[in-house]
């Protein structure tokens, strides 16, 4: 079944502001990453498929509903998490969890005792009967998530989930949306705007940029390709090039290294081959996984 | 105490296959959530000071109404007259508790935790209003029926506490008139504004600037327009429609002045529903705006 299908999805703001513009893209359950600068269109999507807005144009399918007609059965099956602080200070994190379920429909001893387990998967143990007020930006966070998902969602919309996290903070938080989008069998859609954040969690990505779909794919077939061998040499970096050049191997400066595409498990073998023959003192040989970023990047660069 | 590191303990996480409720248990949920928030329940001890004093004063006067009627045998108020009587706490009580209701999850952005869920858009503001009519009706009520079991013990024979029991209903239906419009006034306007304080002073303001246009246009020089001054305030408005349907209930004193309403009762009457129906479209267009947000 397709998680999330947008048709020619259009969304046109009253004072003629085009929040998205023909986006047409489709993902499969897993944990997706939605990424794209500050005003890419991502919350707008989010709110589309929660049915909070209407499209202008085109359709959307959230776990094959269409919200747009029936937004109360795709929320029953949504947990949402917003960017911006959501949290009433004077509440604890227990009662604000427990009414949140209760809301989305669970009976009241259910509501109750889901509402602790949400918060006990997300990490927050006695201190979820204080009031919320006090919370650490990182709790807070996490009793954001916690009424995402008291519900038993399918799906998991989680707008910048890591937004005013320290390292630290954002680790924790991406290893537990990991946890739940492989263990808990639960879907996610992570937004952010930074992308080496969701990448290093999701199974697809889509990026968007002023409202277009910039790329969705795989994440496995997006770097795999691409993965590169950076060569260090403390001296006769340019004799070390031109060799490697002239065993056909397509080689790059960037600095003080040499970037050669792996091709294959040969490649490294030509490559200490040639350092050898050179007899150049050797600095480092490492695999460096292509950043998606650079895939962007250099997209964006050819668009302009 | 130490962040919490997200340690979590494997306990494995547990599908939910259980009955999910439709659309009326949720309302009530969100209703009676209202109806404790109103009086501070399931919230800290500083937000329950208010409504407990309110509460605590409107007990006491009708404890003391009570007590006088059972030692001097005379009605010092009747049912109806308790509800007027308390005006100014009705007031005061609305201009705390619908900002306690509305306006503290404006600014603490709950709402979008609402709106994301099965719940239509409307049955937000509506429960929130039916709560506060309720605490309303709660806060007036509660008092007529604590005079009513007072005086109930003291009369002889069923026959004089039926008619005591015919003499409380209406006082209650005019408390509930009470409540129904001091509350979608009140949540009207402390849906406005995320600002507690604001909202407050809104509230009051509303109900304290509208009295001396009532006052002033009762002196001038034009009968129709000192029978029609009431409409002008909604606690006069509210009287004026006690007084024009249970006249004997509120004016028991003959020589007593009592607002003239001319042949203009049923005016008051049409404008009170018509300045509830206004307020409550304004609050769901008002909520639509928000939601859309």
């Amino acid at each position: 079944m397709t998680l999330i299908a947008t048709e020619s999805l259009t969304k046109v703001y009253g004072g003629g502001v085009t929040a998205l513009s023909e986006l047409t893209v489709a993902v499969e359950p897993g944990i997706v990453g939605l990424v794209g600068a500050n005003g890419a269109g991502k919350s707008t999507l989010i709110k589309l498929l929660l049915g909070l807005l209407t499209p202008t144009r085109g359709r959307v399918r959230v776990l094959g509903l269409d919200p747009t007609t029936d937004p109360a059965a795709v929320r029953a099956r949504v947990g949402y998490m917003p960017e911006h602080d959501c949290l009433p200070p004077d509440l604890s994190a227990a009662e604000l969890v427990t009414h949140l379920g209760r809301t989305s429909g669970l009976p009241r001893t259910v509501a109750r005792e889901r509402a602790s387990e949400a918060l006990r998967h997300v990490g927050l143990h006695e201190e979820r009967h204080r009031a919320v007020g006090g919370y650490s930006t990182g709790m807070k966070q996490r009793v954001k998530l916690a009424q995402a998902l008291v519900h038993d969602p399918d799906l998991l919309l989680l707008d910048e989930p890591t937004n005013g996290l320290d390292p630290a903070g954002r680790d924790a938080m991406l290893a537990l949306v990991h946890r739940i989008g492989t263990e808990f069998g639960i879907s996610v859609l992570v937004c952010s705007h930074l992308l080496g954040e969701v990448e290093r969690i999701c199974d697809t990505l889509v990026a968007i940029d002023g409202g277009r779909l910039l790329r969705a794919d795989h994440i496995a077939a997006m770097t795999s390709a691409t993965d590169v061998l950076a060569v260090e040499v403390s001296e006769g970096t340019e004799a070390l090039a031109d060799r490697l050049g002239a065993l056909d191997l397509p080689v790059r400066r960037e600095g003080r290294l040499l970037l050669v595409p792996l091709a294959d498990e040969q490649t490294y073998d030509l490559i200490l081959g040639a350092v050898a023959e050179l007899d150049l003192p050797l600095h480092r040989l490492d695999q460096r996984r292509h950043r998606v970023a650079e895939l962007f990047a250099r997209r964006e660069s050819s668009h302009a | 105490m130490p962040e919490p590191t997200g340690v979590i303990h494997d306990i494995g996480y547990q599908r939910y296959t259980g009955p999910r409720l439709g659309r009326r248990p949720v309302f009530g949920a969100l209703y009676l959530h209202g109806v404790r928030t109103a009086f501070g329940l399931g919230r800290s001890a500083k937000a329950k000071i208010f409504p407990w004093l309110v509460v605590g004063i409107v007990l006491m006067v009708a404890v003391a109404a009570t007590a006088m009627r059972a030692q001097f045998g005379q009605v010092v108020m009747t049912y109806a007259q308790f509800a007027d009587a308390m005006s100014w706490l009705v007031i005061f009580f609305v201009a705390v508790v619908a900002p306690e209701l509305v306006s503290r999850d404006l600014r603490s952005g709950v709402l979008p935790l609402y709106f994301s869920r099965p719940l239509p858009r409307s049955d937000y503001p509506v429960a929130k209003l039916l709560a506060l009519v309720t605490a309303l009706w709660l806060l007036l009520g509660a008092p007529q029926l604590l005079m009513f079991l007072g005086a109930a013990f003291t009369l002889d024979g069923l026959g004089a506490v039926w008619d005591e029991l015919l003499d409380l209903l209406p006082g209650l239906l005019y408390a509930g008139m009470w409540a129904v419009i001091f509350a979608s006034v009140g949540l009207l306007i402390a849906s406005l504004t995320g600002k507690r304080a604001f909202a407050a002073g809104g509230i009051v303001a509303v109900f304290l600037m509208t009295t001396p246009i009532v006052g002033t246009l009762s002196i001038l020089p034009s009968q129709t327009a000192n029978q029609l001054a009431g409409v002008a305030s909604p606690p006069t408005l509210v009287q004026g429609v006690g007084i024009w349907t249970m006249r004997d209930l509120l004016i028991t004193d003959p020589d007593g002045v009592a607002p003239d309403l001319g042949p203009y009762g049923p005016v008051y009457g049409l404008v009170a529903v018509a300045l509830v129906a206004a307020c409550v479209a304004l609050l769901l267009a008002r909520y639509r705006k928000v939601a859309a947000r």
